[in-house]
């Protein structure tokens, strides 16, 4: 039999076809013992304690762009979606929507993609599913990965945690992600310097808890509606006002004339391996020195600090002095030539 | 190097902020400057200039923004071109959510009903006909002198290629008429305008000249960094303090007095002035570009035979008088009822940083009221 | 209504043999380049000079010169204004 090199529908049915395409691409790349027993779930134990879940689609376009591709973002999404409550992740499921006449080229791709990043993470996927639908009916593909993880530590980290006096820090730069998404746009194309910044990051935070977990408030990780409306929503959790200082921003140079060039706003773009931390004054630079001792953190600057006066405000203080009131995004980031 | 890094510095813009206080000593009425540039909106919110300048000054929302001034019937046309089987319609992402009479393009992609895709360039939307001869690429032409020059170029080119799949819909508009009208009413009261720096390297600072001999308004022409705008502004009240209205070109890295020759030209090969609907200010005679007659087989309007309409703006809307100046947001009877940034109904709340977007952003006002004054929003951002 | 920003010229070149000017110059800053049309500058750049580019189009060729003339004019007018009554150095066009 030829080997097929569009998906069909058969491929979704749950049939031969399918397990064809589950044994031969699938589980080339995707190792773990409780994967290739193709069981409807995995059992996983040892486990005491609270558990961490979280839940995430991906249908990020273009699928493959500098620096990453939707696989290797589903993985390090859904790590950091955990990690940002301090739970430290133990298993992935990976499920998939196809659509008919999706190159499978393109899915080995992917595969490839997600197993390696699931293998340097350490995280394994454990399940996973299939479907296709008729052409026309889904862009291409879409994946939704959920993770599951275990709260080793002591501390209460939540987006309500922050208090007046905090330090606001940021992992590294801004914006990498969305503008190289955005100029991989057809009719945005931008070469240069631009690549996405996806990694996990819970190695990242695992150090830091274990170093200074009491220290730590507020973790978040700002994606969709970048820095700006990650901040917001603190804020308005908190009910605690943020003051951010422009000039401790970092933005890479490229990143800021490509957003320049197109009209974007760097607040607003997503990040896909920064995180913010929230922690309190006394062990800022502890905070930092550790963030800037592992690679994820190697650029980690103090960008603001939480204050109490007008709870729910976001205040800029612009590089001249002045102050700008930053809100939450609305709709999506749009380029402009006005 | 980064030409404009040095203008955006706290070295060159604090000594500005602290002259502009100076020189307002002799000053004593308040100063309403118009911000004629959406540009410059946007880049007086995004380095929190308003809360560098004393009380004294006003800066209002002028008529140069595409997004505000756009009338929804010249939205419904794009809508009418999207809608048809083979067409692609290819725009500035600045018009994707400006309401026509029934939604906006962005809407209507949503709804699958149009396939709406944004470009950077309309020389991207020519390489796109040209890429898919099966599709009718439609660019709408929005903008202003600035930008206008760049579609007649593209029209050209689609020329010399044999380009039979690429129109426009013809819809930017100049300024000079506009301002002229607005600056005609005799309600109004500005001190003095901003120019649109990147306008005025087309257009010339000699432009604004007649703006100075008629109405005794002053002018002073701007770039769009921090320490431009400040200058801009100086200059403005400087004028003020002297007594005297005239021309002050601060941005001489871009702006000359006779302007760009080289595009002016283009422009009057490819376009002619036409009377043209500008959202909450009516028809403007020779305030809008069709295109000549060589040059009317890439005109959309004509080839996919779409009818436009003239879309009344809604009941109630005040955008015209916020427009102007002559009354602040919530003295509009909509403003944040019917009217909100989730919901515009006119240009000023359209645009993210139209004046009435913008006040309601940063003024925690979100009701209208009718009578009652407030200050300026200086002291709110 | 005017997003533009100014980047230096690398490379020019012309994508019709029949002209003599170029039509395209390639630009570049800080890492990120561009092609842009020349249709509608004022006077074709140099390699090396700057130019403001708008939707794809430079608009406007200058050089650091300029730019530092600009610079010293804005100095100036925190100072000068006030003593002289006109922008300092104002050229004659």
């Amino acid at each position: 039999m030829a080997t097929p090199t569009y998906i069909t529908l058969d491929h979704g049915s749950g049939g031969l076809v399918s397990q064809e395409l589950i044994n031969t691409l699938f589980l080339k790349y995707l190792r773990c013992p409780q994967l290739r027993d193709l069981e409807d779930c995995a059992l996983l134990d040892g486990f005491s304690g609270q558990l961490a879940l979280s839940t995430d689609s991906y249908v990020v376009d273009p699928l493959f762009f500098p620096g990453g591709d939707i696989g290797k973002l589903a993985v390090h999404g859904t790590i950091n979606d955990l990690a940002m409550r301090g739970a430290r992740p133990i298993a992935l499921s990976l499920a998939l929507i196809m659509e008919e006449g999706f190159e499978i080229a393109r899915l080995e791709q992917i595969i490839a993609s997600v197993a390696a990043a699931s293998e340097a993470a350490g995280v394994a996927v454990v399940t996973g599913d299939t479907k296709v639908v008729p052409r026309g009916k889904a862009d291409g593909i879409f994946l939704n990965t959920s993770g599951i993880g275990a709260v080793e530590y002591r501390v209460f980290i939540s987006a309500t945690n922050a208090r007046p006096g905090d330090a606001v820090l940021l992992s590294g730069s801004l914006a990498d992600h969305g503008i190289t998404i955005m100029t991989a746009q057809a009719g945005l194309a931008v070469d240069g310097d631009l690549r996405s910044d996806t990694q996990p990051l819970h190695r990242m935070v695992a150090t830091l808890l274990d170093e200074v977990e009491d220290a730590v408030h507020v973790l978040r990780d700002p994606t969709r509606g970048g820095l700006a409306t990650a901040l917001c929503e603190i804020a308005s959790s908190s009910k605690v006002e943020i003051e951010i200082d422009e000039e401790c921003l970092p933005i890479r140079p490229a990143v800021s004339t490509a957003c320049e060039l197109i009209g974007l706003d760097p607040l607003y773009l997503a990040n896909e391996g920064k995180c913010l931390v929230i922690c309190s004054p006394e062990e800022q630079d502890r905070v930092l020195n550790i963030m800037r001792s592992v690679e994820e953190g190697a650029d980690a600057v103090c960008i603001g600090r939480v204050r109490g006066e007008r709870p729910g405000r976001v205040n800029l203080r612009t590089r001249i002095g002045g102050q700008r009131l930053l809100e939450p995004l609305t709709g999506q980031p749009l380029p402009r030539i006005c | 190097m980064n030409l404009d890094e040095p203008f955006r510095e706290p070295a060159i813009c604090t000594p500005l902020v602290e002259e502009i206080h100076r020189s307002l000593h002799n000053v004593s009425a308040p100063l309403r400057i118009m911000e004629v540039c959406g540009t410059h909106t946007v880049s007086v919110f995004r380095h929190g200039i308003r809360t560098l300048l004393p009380r004294q000054i006003t800066l209002l929302s002028g008529p140069g923004c595409p997004v505000c001034v756009t009338p929804a019937g010249h939205i419904d046309l794009c809508l009418q071109a999207a809608q048809q089987q083979d067409v692609v319609l290819a725009t500035f992402g600045d018009l994707l959510r400006v309401p026509g009479s029934s939604g906006s393009l962005a809407d209507a992609r949503a709804r699958g009903m149009a396939r709406v895709q944004v470009v950077y360039s309309p020389m991207d939307a020519l390489e796109l006909a040209q890429q898919d001869a099966a599709i009718q690429v439609v660019f709408p032409a929005i903008g202003f002198e600035t930008t206008a020059p760049t579609i007649a170029a593209t029209v050209l080119a689609a020329e010399q290629l044999g380009v039979e799949n690429f129109f426009i819909i013809p819809l930017a508009k100049t300024m000079p008429e506009a301002l002229m009208l607005l600056l005609g009413d005799a309600q109004l009261k500005f001190s003095g305008l901003l120019c649109p720096g990147h306008v005025s390297a087309i257009i010339g600072a000699a432009a604004y000249q007649p703006l100075v001999e008629r109405f005794g308004l002053g002018c002073a022409v701007a770039g769009f960094e921090p320490a431009d705008i400040l200058a801009g502004l100086l200059a403005l009240v400087q004028q003020q303090s002297r007594g005297k209205a005239q021309v002050d070109n601060c941005y001489p890295r871009a702006v000359s007095q006779a302007g760009n020759e080289r595009a002016q030209a283009l422009l009057a090969k490819v376009f002619m002035p036409v009377a043209s609907e500008w959202r909450g200010l009516g028809n403007i005679p020779a305030s809008g570009l069709a295109l000549r007659e060589p040059y009317q087989r890439f005109d959309a309007v004509q080839r996919l035979q779409l009818t436009a309409h003239s879309v009344p703006d809604p009941p109630g809307c005040r955008c015209g008088m916020v427009l102007k100046g002559m009354i602040q947001p919530p003295q509009c009877p909509l403003y944040g009822s019917r009217c909100t940034p989730l919901s515009p109904i006119g240009p000023c709340m359209v645009s993210a940083e139209g004046t009435c977007a913008a006040y309601y952003k940063y003024s925690g006002s979100r009701c209208s009221e009718t009578g009652s004054k407030k200050s300026g929003d200086n002291g709110a951002c | 209504m005017c997003l533009a920003i100014p980047m230096q010229v690398v490379a020019l070149r012309s994508d019709d043999d029949a002209l003599d000017e170029p039509q395209v110059a390639v630009v570049e800053s800080s890492g990120i380049r561009k092609d842009v049309r020349l249709d509608m500058v004022d006077r074709i750049p140099e390699l090396g000079e700057y130019v403001i580019i708008h939707a794809g189009f430079a608009i406007r060729t200058l050089d650091v010169a300029e730019a530092e003339y600009n610079l010293s004019l804005l100095r100036k007018m925190a100072v000068m204004l006030e003593q002289e009554g006109r922008l300092p150095g104002a050229p004659e066009e």
